[in-house]
């Protein structure tokens, strides 16, 4: 046959680069492709994080390199301080408070964008603004909307004959720290519901038509069937939002400057401000540090999930 | 009968209100905006106590001061600029490194490449909050203070992580069988990833590239940090901080940057959102 | 020396001997298949041969040459058909079917009459310009040949390449595929898990099981004279009958043998026993009879009789009947290891 008079030549041709080389071997190559991404992650964020460690324990500047050792001194000074302790709870709070209601709205969100409904593609394009948007331009909005003059809410809630008085946003503790916690849940909101939206899509239809068939009413169903499953999804979009939430320094930054009197300071803005604008760069390390456990307890919760659903599939 | 069909409207008609509420609470900013960015002033500053002024609507013809004065008057479009330069930079970065480890960790590294995964991930959660003050500790070190190559430097810290996460799920969703067949048809692995897995993969790069733009646009806290000159600022940085003159706000233009700003990110990203959702949970699961 | 040669050839997967110690011998030419049950290890070892995975140890021989230490899957001189087709979903079947001799650096009017005569063997020349998804799964089958012969192999593989396709087409498939490798000559193995298309294609087949070659051998050999009982029981269907007989020996026969005592014209030559109907299955062409032997050593074991229609012996379940094996038929199985015992045991 005319095809197989031709195998000579071919293994000829081939012969040059018959052996195996670099690009062949699937170990050596696999290391090579990985080198770069790995080396940018340890120099860049496995350094920095030990570094930001070693400032903790020093007096460091930012505008001298110089590096004194002073043990836990940093830490003495930021727990014996009352802003301190005002900046840890309210990160606690805002965090809590904010997540809690992402939760109840990402879950109801996704109830909705599940139905089919006309217009529902729309809807869900205008659902996720928020989340698209750059966060300090998003913040801006929110900024001139809680304006102490010019408050479309304040007009609205006066039209409505809700509001008698005035609220000066910005310039009351407890209505800055609800105006803050409105713009985060605002935020994360879109995309925990994407998240629990992929969640539902995934858990099979015959599971849920199987609790109909077998009598299972609307609550019944919602709490015994859906719940159970959607837990796990509903906790990967909290562990973000906590993240999210718990270290974000744009919104309260741009919404107060942590004012008024430094009363709604957060972790991360208070370290900015001793860190970076008071330049101790020390004592602003030993404040943001303290959003470590958190992180690690969001990471090992993120893990455990990760093998659970391992196991599952 | 009947009252079957009543609580079905019942139903359809919650529906309908909760669709409402949730997109009027979504979108109630970015329709501020858009008031704000083309109101007169006489219109826009009227004081809330004057409840015969709606503010809700045009009161009177909209104008287009506020766009030419942010566009003639301000640095927003070097900001733009500024921001584009990086960007590009950065994705080119992110690309470089994000593409080759996430096909690594896809195919070419067995169990252990599973578990180092999970760890470049977990490095996606470290925030910028703890690591801003060692990078300027760093970036001083390097001589980068006040200059956009610090972002440059800074940004792929977390669109890399992020990115071969992504790029993971998106390669371990090509069929097996299919580079196997290439390498069998004559190719070595790399000539099979060039031929075969890259042009498979190309909507995933895609995605990729608009999410690390994305980000980058999203990032406040190391330009605020390292950037101090008006005219090295990035976008989401100089709007918010130096649009502000003195105390007086120019809140037509600064809406106007606001909206122009984020309105295409939002469509981009709105079109890409599935394919990223899709490329996170690929990525979770085991191929 | 075989063509393709593999010699204690081994694969764990961590503590899973997926291919443990197979020495396997394919002549030139020949067509051989590997049958087994679902992970048996036939595709590993295939996977092996292919150069898609090293070897824990071993060696693996083509045409003389040794390649499993440093020739990689694309010199190895191979083709292969996956069960999937695995075509690629980008490419026109032109440039599926053009790609191996792209690697080769071929001239492109070399490649076009290359293409066009390996699509002109399975009659897929209308269809060189559509993508994959375009393309029935018959069709995509055959562009994966047509891909499969386009780079003139030394060797093919075929990894279950006929299970994708509807019991009917596989039929014609199958008649198909062994013309066209009877027309090349080409040296193939045949990995499959299903023993008609086993007995149908191969030359010669290795029936594997847990990691090892049990028997290599014709169709007719195998079928005939198993290995052992793992290999009496995997083919056939309803597969051999094995019954205790005396302590160490088992003792083994197919249903097609075991038929009506009166059938037989003597009894000279036959073993006869005596065995209780509980079933009768009428399958059209053959009656399927379920029952249980009365016999001296044990009366509970079951067993299964296939008579052809020309037998009209009628038969009732519950009763009992005669029935008999002639005594060449009769196979003998170590009862400690199972393996067949053929000298003179009988």
């Amino acid at each position: 046959m005319a095809l197989r008079n031709e195998a000579p030549a071919q293994v000829a041709t081939v012969a040059v680069f018959r052996h195996r080389t670099l690009a062949d071997r699937e170990d050596l190559l696999g290391r090579l492709m990985l080198a770069p991404a790995m080396a940018y992650v340890l120099l860049l964020v496995g350094a920095p994080l030990v570094l930001a460690l070693l400032l903790s324990f020093s007096a460091a500047t930012a505008g001298s390199l110089s590096f004194s050792w002073v043990g836990l001194r940093n830490f003495a000074t930021i727990v014996s301080d009352p802003q301190f302790h005002s900046a840890l709870s309210n990160t606690v709070l805002f965090t809590v408070v904010s997540q809690a209601l992402v939760v109840i709205l990402a879950t109801a969100g996704a109830f909705v964008l599940d139905a089919a409904f006309v217009g529902r593609r729309l809807v869900r394009f205008l659902i996720l603004l928020p989340w698209a948007a750059p966060v300090s331009l998003a913040a801006m909005a929110w900024t001139w909307i809680f304006d102490s003059t010019f408050s479309v809410i304040n007009w609205t809630l006066k039209v409505a004959g809700v509001l008698h008085g005035w609220f000066y946003w910005f310039g009351d503790p407890t209505l800055a720290k609800i105006a803050i916690i409105a713009v985060h849940v605002w935020r994360t909101f879109p995309f925990a519901t994407v998240i629990v939206l992929a969640g539902r899509a995934s858990i099979p239809r015959d599971i849920s038509e199987a609790a109909v068939i077998d009598g299972a009413g609307f609550w019944r169903k919602l709490f015994q069937v859906e719940m159970p499953l959607l837990l796990p999804i509903v906790t990967v979009a909290v562990l973000f939002g906590v993240v999210f939430t718990s270290t974000d320094l744009g919104i309260v930054y741009l919404l107060t400057r942590g004012g008024p009197y430094n009363s709604t300071h957060v972790l991360a803005s208070l370290a900015f401000q001793r860190g970076i604008l008071g330049a101790d760069l020390g004592q602003g390390a030993a404040i943001a540090l303290f959003l470590l456990p958190v992180l690690i307890v969001v990471a090992a919760a993120m893990l455990r999930l990760a093998r659970r659903t391992e196991v599952g599939t | 009968m009947t009252a079957r069909r009543a609580l079905r409207i019942v139903r359809r008609a919650i529906l309908y209100v909760a669709a409402t509420a949730f997109t009027v609470f979504a979108v109630m900013p970015f329709y501020w905006m858009i008031l704000t960015a083309f109101k007169t002033n006489q219109d826009l500053y009227v004081g809330a106590t004057d409840l015969s002024h709606v503010p809700w609507i045009f009161n009177q013809r909209p104008t287009l001061e506020h766009v030419k004065l942010l566009l003639a008057h301000t640095p927003y479009l070097t900001w733009v600029e500024n921001t584009v330069f990086i960007g590009a930079l950065v994705v080119l970065l992110t690309l470089i490194a994000a593409v080759p480890a996430g096909y690594s960790l896809a195919r070419l590294t067995g169990r252990w490449g599973e578990r180092l995964g999970i760890g470049i991930f977990l490095t996606y959660l470290i925030p910028p909050t703890l690591l801003f003050i060692p990078f300027a500790r760093v970036i001083a070190m390097l001589g980068l203070q006040n200059s956009v190559w610090a972002l440059v430097l800074v940004y792929p810290t977390f669109t890399i992580p992020f990115c071969t996460w992504l790029m993971m799920g998106f390669f371990r969703s090509v069929p097996r069988d299919i580079e196997d067949q290439a390498m069998i048809d004559g190719y070595s692995r790399a000539a099979v990833i060039r031929k075969i897995v890259l042009p498979l993969a190309i909507s995933g790069i895609l995605t990729v590239v608009i999410f690390a733009f994305t980000l980058v646009m999203q990032d406040f806290v190391y330009a605020l940090t390292f950037i101090s000159s008006v005219g090295k600022m990035t976008v989401s940085l100089g709007v918010p901080v130096a649009l502000v003159r003195g105390d007086v706000f120019y809140w037509g233009s600064l809406m106007a940057a606001c909206l122009i700003t984020s309105i295409p990110i939002a469509v981009v990203y709105n079109l890409f959102i599935d394919r990223f959702i899709a490329g996170l949970t690929a990525g979770a699961l085991k191929g | 020396m075989a063509y393709v040669e593999t010699r204690n050839l081994q694969k764990y997967f961590g503590d899973v001997r997926a291919v443990d110690g197979v020495d396997l011998a394919v002549a030139e030419g020949e067509l051989i298949v590997l049958l087994g049950p679902s992970g048996c290890g036939k595709t590993t070892l295939m996977r092996m041969i292919a150069g898609l995975e090293q070897p824990t140890a071993g060696e693996i021989y083509i045409a003389g040459e040794r390649v499993d230490e440093d020739i990689p899957p694309r010199a190895r001189g191979i083709a292969m058909v996956f069960q999937s087709y695995a075509l690629y979903p980008h490419k026109t079947a032109y440039d599926n079917i053009a790609f191996p001799l792209e690697a080769l650096r071929r001239a492109r009017s070399f490649i076009r009459d290359a293409v066009q005569k390996a699509a002109g063997m399975f009659g897929i020349g209308h269809l060189l310009g559509r993508r994959p998804r375009q393309l029935s799964g018959g069709e995509r089958q055959r562009v994966a040949l047509a891909r499969a012969v386009v780079r003139s192999p030394r060797v093919f593989l075929f990894d279950e390449p006929l299970s994708n396709l509807d019991a009917k087409l596989r039929a014609v498939a199958r008649f198909e595929l062994k013309q066209f490798q009877r027309q090349l000559g080409t040296t193939t193995i045949y990995v499959t898990h299903d023993q008609v298309e086993a007995m149908g294609l191969g030359d010669r087949i290795a029936v594997m099981d847990r990691g090892k070659v049990r028997q290599v051998g014709s169709p007719q050999e195998v079928y005939e004279n198993p290995a052992d009982t793992f290999v009496a029981t995997f083919l056939g269907s309803p597969p051999m009958n094995l019954v205790e007989w005396s302590g160490d020996t088992i003792l083994g026969f197919r249903p097609e043998n075991f038929l009506p005592k009166a059938v037989f014209a003597t009894d000279d030559g036959v073993v006869s026993f005596r065995l209780r109907v509980r079933e009768v299955e009428h399958l059209g062409a053959s009656r399927l009879v379920y029952g249980m032997l009365e016999e001296r050593v044990r009366t509970d074991q079951p067993v299964i009789a296939d008579l052809p229609v020309t037998i009209r012996t009628p038969i009732a379940e519950g009763e009992v009947y005669d029935f008999a094996v002639a005594r060449r038929a009769l196979r003998h199985f170590d009862a400690r290891t199972g393996l067949g015992q053929y000298d003179g045991a009988t």
